[in-house]
């Protein structure tokens, strides 16, 4: 029990975990609408499109949750739009999106003016987060969450049939966008933990291991939470007795429960 | 009372029209039978009516708001939706999308699953149902949207005798009610018994009571080659590719 115990006695565990939850619960349920929605691919391009907001932001002297959040919200609204390019196939428009956003990145990096530390960008500082990253992450988990309930009826109707949505009153154009702000926020919400690498381990993983058991929408939402909070414990267990990464324990674990899943449900 | 008139409506997609000279109406209680080859533009005119697709000439007055039936093949079997939740999502234009269904509009819900016969069904999963009850399910969806004209594309293609037992008398029941139904059909037999028929073939070839449309030489503008006369009919055409559905 004590062994159980310990590690949450550690304020950089406690704030870890709490970081760790809110983009669990917010992961798990926008992780539904991503793999209903073939949006995996996308959602990471969109995690890489931080890095020149984050070098934007950094070189400014902004926050770099603000700098983050532009930087994707941009990059969303562009591939967005670029997917509606008929001659310009989906992948193709989030290449070239992506691609443009990230040389633009390195290019404001490889000034003098940039400060050091930019790896714990891409792969988070998990152990690191302070109280104030938590602060941020529940009020943009906050807004995640209501977003994700207000948009749920038209989100259900265009992922179930988009050509025929306008004609039961959706707009797929704006249920596109918003779902890929939500996305944004929520890469924005791990990226600090997790780093824009690995924070697609609690976007994806939870949903895509949800979908092997669950086939309602609320019992898969449920669940990914549930799979995506039990993941971050046993990552940060992982971190403290045996010394590893820690963000990239959490990931490592969520890969891990995802083929353990897929043996499961191949088995039965 | 006339619900919807089109006249001499044309529309394309970024090129010439694919569809022109298309004049019709619908008066309530009325059912309208779309016949055309594939191709021939009924897909285009529902997605004209649907505002989908703005017309380059011509007007449309009347109604805007229709209830819709699309072809079962569209959706998607994997999603986690059940036939309730399919039949819900036709309250979203008549209701506050950005809150949750309320409890009147899923009364409404399973009125319309019992009005087809699914109603023991509702938290089926849509894709565990067969071809016949998700056509029932769209159907019900279209039911919830409560409008004076619904649109059904081919809603009889690939079910079975009873589902099409069934939508045919759901059909007959909406026109009893007053309501306007445009089919889009490729069952000759089946537009000779409804009250009026529209042939595209990418224009309107004719339109109006089946007994003076469904001519042969109607016919052969409409479909080309391919006719068959069926006994004890004036004309009538099958062709083969249309029945290998």
């Amino acid at each position: 029990m004590h062994a159980l115990l310990h590690p949450w006695n550690e304020t950089f565990m406690q704030l870890a975990l709490g970081e760790l939850v809110l983009l669990g619960v917010v992961g798990g349920i926008v992780g539904c609408w991503i793999v209903h929605y073939e949006l995996a691919y996308s959602a990471e391009s969109l995690a890489h499109a931080l890095f020149p907001g984050l070098v934007g932001a950094a070189l400014l002297g902004l926050p770099l949750l603000l700098g983050g959040a532009a930087g994707v919200a941009g990059a969303a609204a562009a591939v967005a739009l670029v997917r509606r390019v008929p001659t310009l196939g989906a992948d193709t428009a989030v290449a070239a999106v992506i691609t443009s956003l990230f040389g633009l990145g390195v290019l404001l990096a490889l000034t003098p003016a940039t400060p050091p530390g930019l790896d714990a960008l891409l792969f988070g500082d998990l152990l690191g987060v302070t109280r104030g990253d938590v602060l941020a992450a529940a009020m943009l988990a906050i807004a995640a969450g209501t977003a994700l309930i207000v948009l749920h009826r038209p989100l259900l109707l265009v992922g179930f049939d988009r050509t025929t949505s306008r004609a039961f009153g959706a707009r797929p154009l704006f249920v596109d966008l918003a779902l890929l702000a939500v996305i944004a926020v929520a890469i924005v919400i791990g990226v600090r933990a997790l780093g824009n690498l690995l924070v697609l381990a609690l976007l994806v993983g939870p949903a895509a291991t949800a979908r092997l058991f669950a086939s309602r929408m609320s019992s898969l939402m449920a669940l990914a939470v549930a799979l995506a909070v039990a993941a971050s414990i046993a990552g940060l267990y992982l971190s403290y007795y045996a010394s590893t990464a820690a963000g990239a324990s959490v990931a490592v674990v969520m890969v891990g429960t995802y083929l353990a899943a897929l043996a499961v449900r191949a088995a039965t | 009372m006339t619900l919807l008139h089109v006249d001499g409506v044309a529309a394309g997609y970024a090129g010439p029209p694919v569809l022109r000279d298309v004049t019709f109406e619908i008066a309530a209680g009325e059912r309208v039978g779309v016949l055309g080859p594939n191709g021939g533009g009924k897909s285009t005119l529902f997605r004209v009516l649907l505002g989908e697709l703005t017309p380059s000439a011509g007007t449309i007055s009347g109604t805007r708001r229709f209830g819709y039936v699309p072809q079962t093949e569209r959706s998607r079997l994997d999603y986690p939706v059940t036939a309730l939740d399919v039949a819900l999502m036709g309250t979203l234009w008549s209701s506050r999308w950005w809150l949750p269904v309320g409890k009147r509009d899923r009364e409404r819900g399973f009125a319309a699953l019992g009005r087809v016969g699914l109603r023991e069904q509702a938290d089926t999963m849509f894709g565990e149902l067969s071809g016949g009850q998700r056509q029932r399910v769209l159907a019900a969806r279209a039911l919830v949207q409560d409008a004076d004209v619904l649109l059904l594309d081919e809603p009889f293609s690939g079910v079975d005798v009873a589902s099409g037992e069934m939508l045919t008398s759901l059909l007959d029941e909406l026109a009893s009610e007053g309501r306007g139904l445009l089919i889009a059909t490729h069952d000759l037999e089946q537009a000779a018994g409804w009250d009026r028929v529209l042939c595209l073939n990418r224009r309107a070839v004719a339109f109006g009571v089946p007994e003076e449309v469904l001519t042969l030489d109607v016919l052969e503008q409409t479909y080309g080659g391919a006719i068959v006369t069926l006994p004890g009919k004036a004309a009538a055409i099958l062709p083969p590719h249309h029945h290998d559905r």
